[in-house]
């Protein structure tokens, strides 16, 4: 079909970034069509400053935005999608002692799986987002690199789609700075142009991780020990606690060496919270499993930069593929590794893979 | 591009009478309440308006309570004949499945806030009221009985007459929410045998914003909106000239056209369900097969394997206008309470969309319908997989 415009899905959150990505869209000259995803069967209202996401209000926030841009707009219930392939990971993941990121699962199954497959077979060319992430075509290939915004970058949680998903989506604010971006924003008479930033857990909308964790999984007390399996105290319930924490943790009895001690491990089969001193936090290797690639996979032996949280810092690493995983070798130790988060390969700004931790060592 | 409009039964077009007769008004001073001349004459074009559409309904002009659409006719009805009935000591409201959410929520309303008790009477595959439910369900604790003229979403006539009857039978108030009937086929207040009946200007050529509930001349209903008592102190709030005035130019016009506009509308949509059917073979019409018993211009069809979403998406993207006939409720699109309350699963109640036809409809919007549909319905099952 010569000439025909290529058709764009813009997921529309009611938020100000997604809302220039489709106005960018629709400059582009693409054929634009607004979707906002509702993601919970009850949403609120309306949002309480940050948190929480698709309620009503963002909802026509979203809709105004497609108005202004003489954009079609309809509402996708993922919802049943959203609960059974991120909530229900997301608790089965702490019920299982680690440390998920639903954002990133969110990607993996719900804007780049769900609504893209919905979006093709329906007969659009690509999916359009706001995420701050820059796609360079390199021969044949589309790479994944980093955003300009050092701030804003959001590769890491992208890290999981693969060429095919990649080759289907449009990231047009990753070469822009968030400020001028709300700048846009105004200019474009865009209502959204002053709305707070999300953060957090999007279907945690007050913010209280660990209740939302204790109401889905019960709380049960259990033993405090340390790195002997020697008992030093008790705690209330495990998902208080989270890999590296100092506080809160009520210890009577002082540590031999009078140093600090930190949550080392978290083990649901006892209920058991494993405390040690700053050292026994330092992580040298990692194990990762569930590899996913930005392109073709990576040789058996690598070296580059890993990130493993969404706002750390990439780090230089020799990577081992192999067939169950990645192994990671830390060119220097470092602390705040918890296993359930990704681990990003990172070539300069260039996103090669991802895979899920599954075990640290020292 | 101009759109091929098949979504009448949401709203449809004014007529040329209604916007000469409303924009005539528009430019006018009087308060229809005021005693000056400039009142006076606003007060004389609201009463022959008045007149003029109970002519048409029915009814006698003392009957006529203007209200503010279709919706506040109905919690003016509902919450009006409960409190009514609740002085006899009335507690019971009987109502449909299939009601519009204008009378359910009010129904739903008064089980909280009054404690109401309620009872919904079930319907048959068709959409038809199980009149021995009925009647083993309106008691002498029943207040008011409601029971929609035409359903919205699939079209279905009910035995308007009988239910009043049975209602009558227990001294109960009987109402109906004919929104979707006055215009299109027979409606006539006094052989109906009801108390209270609500329909609305915008669904027969008419403005928006604009709506009559019938109140039978003996009844006492208890006001919702309490104030000036402009209409007979069942109603209060300044009364709105212009609209009142576009709403009998309408629906003079749709009286004087009705048999002739029934028929032709009937015949299109016949041929819009069998071109539909030619186009998709294995779509599911609802709703009951002999005209008789149906509207004639609703026609509800389910596409099975399809999100009815997807369809309406991508007919949209082709120029068409129709409807998934769910409620948007919470943000979330709740399949139709309709289609469930006649059997349907859920997933069959999510791929039925309803297409409804109107005075400005020809079989030209039926043949674009026929072509646009293969592709879309194709696609929409191919999506279908990643719902």
């Amino acid at each position: 079909m010569a000439g025909r415009r290529m058709k764009v899905l813009a997921a529309m959150s009611g938020g100000v970034d997604s809302a220039v990505a489709a106005a960018r869209a629709v400059e582009a000259g693409y054929d634009v069509t607004g979707v906002h995803l509702a993601l919970s069967k009850n949403p609120q209202a309306y949002r309480s400053g940050a948190r929480g996401c698709c309620s009503k209000e963002d909802a026509h926030d979203a809709r105004r935005a497609a108005d202004v841009l003489g954009v079609p707009f309809y509402v996708w219930d993922l919802s049943d999608r959203f609960a059974s392939d991120v909530v229900s990971d997301f608790l089965a993941e702490y019920a299982a002692g680690r440390t998920p990121n639903p954002c990133l699962r969110c990607n993996e199954k719900i804007k780049f799986a769900a609504v893209l497959d919905r979006a093709v077979a329906l007969g659009f060319d690509a999916v359009c987002t706001g995420h701050y992430a820059q796609l360079v075509r390199t021969g044949k290939d589309l790479e994944l690199h980093r955003a300009v915004d050092v701030a804003k970058d959001q590769s890491y949680v992208l890290g999981v789609l693969n060429q095919d998903q990649l080759r289907r989506s449009y990231f047009p604010l990753g070469s822009s700075l968030k400020a001028d971006v709300r700048t846009e924003a105004r200019d474009r008479g865009l209502a959204v142009a002053d709305k707070p930033d999300s953060h957090d857990i999007c279907f945690i909308a007050n913010g209280d991780t660990a209740g939302f964790l204790e109401q889905r999984l019960g709380n049960r007390p259990g033993d405090i020990v340390d790195l002997a399996g020697g008992k030093v105290g008790e705690h209330a319930g495990s998902h208080r606690f989270t890999v590296g924490q100092r506080r809160g943790l009520r210890l009577g009895t002082p540590a031999d060496d009078g140093q600090p001690r930190f949550v080392v491990a978290i083990t649901p089969v006892t209920n058991t919270i494993t405390v040690g001193p700053r050292d026994a936090l330092t992580v040298k290797i990692i194990s990762a499993i569930r590899p996913t690639w930005t392109a073709a996979p990576l040789d058996r032996e690598w070296s580059g930069q890993v990130q493993v949280r969404a706002h750390g810092h990439p780090m230089p690493a020799d990577v081992t593929v192999h067939d169950h995983g990645l192994e990671v070798i830390l060119e220097a130790p470092m602390t705040g590794v918890a296993p359930g988060q990704a681990v990003v390969l990172y070539s300069g700004s260039r996103v090669v893979g991802s895979a899920t931790i599954s075990a640290t060592h020292t | 591009m101009s759109r091929i409009y098949l979504d009448h039964a949401a709203t449809t077009p004014m007529v040329p009478e209604a916007v000469e007769a409303m924009t005539r008004e528009l430019t006018r001073v009087g308060n229809a309440s005021s005693l000056h001349a400039s009142g006076r004459s606003a007060r004389r074009v609201v009463e022959e308006s008045r007149e003029a559409i109970a002519a048409f309904v029915g009814a006698q002009p003392a009957e006529v309570i203007f209200t503010g659409g279709g919706t506040e006719a109905d919690n003016l009805a509902i919450k009006g004949g409960f409190w009514t009935g609740l002085k006899s000591r009335r507690q019971r409201v009987v109502t449909s499945t299939i009601e519009h959410h204008a009378v359910l929520d009010s129904v739903g309303w008064l089980t909280q806030a009054a404690s109401a008790e309620v009872s919904y009477v079930p319907v048959t595959e068709d959409g038809r009221l199980d009149m021995s439910a009925l009647a083993g369900t309106v008691d002498s604790d029943t207040a008011l009985v409601s029971v929609m003229w035409a359903n919205n979403e699939v079209g279905t006539l009910q035995p308007v007459r009988r239910i009043a009857e049975s209602a009558a039978e227990h001294g109960a108030i009987s109402h109906s929410d004919a929104v979707q009937a006055v215009g299109h086929v027979e409606v006539n207040f006094a052989t109906s045998g009801l108390d209270l009946m609500s329909f609305t200007a915008h669904k027969l050529g008419g403005p928006y914003g604009i709506g009559a509930l019938l109140v039978r001349r003996e009844l006492t209903l208890a006001p919702v909106l309490h104030g000036g008592g402009q209409e007979r102190d069942i109603r209060s709030g300044t009364l709105d000239v212009a609209a009142i005035a576009g709403f009998a130019a309408a629906l003079e016009a749709a009286t004087r056209h009705r048999v002739a506009e029934e028929q032709r509308v009937r015949r299109l949509r016949h041929e819009l369900v069998n071109s539909v059917l030619a186009a998709v073979p294995d779509a599911i019409p609802y709703g009951p097969g002999a005209e008789a018993d149906r509207l004639p211009a609703i026609a509800s069809i389910g596409f099975p394997g399809c999100s009815a979403d997807s369809i309406l998406m991508l007919l949209d993207a082709a120029g068409i206008d129709c409807s998934t006939g769910a409620a948007c409720s919470a943000g979330v699109a709740q399949p139709s309470h309709v289609l469930l309350a006649m059997g349907c699963s859920e997933a069959e109640a999510r791929s039925t969309l309803r297409f409804s036809l109107g005075h400005t409809s020809s079989i030209a919007d039926v043949r674009a319908l026929a072509t646009a549909l293969p592709n879309a319905a194709h696609r929409a099952k191919a999506a279908a997989a990643f719902a």
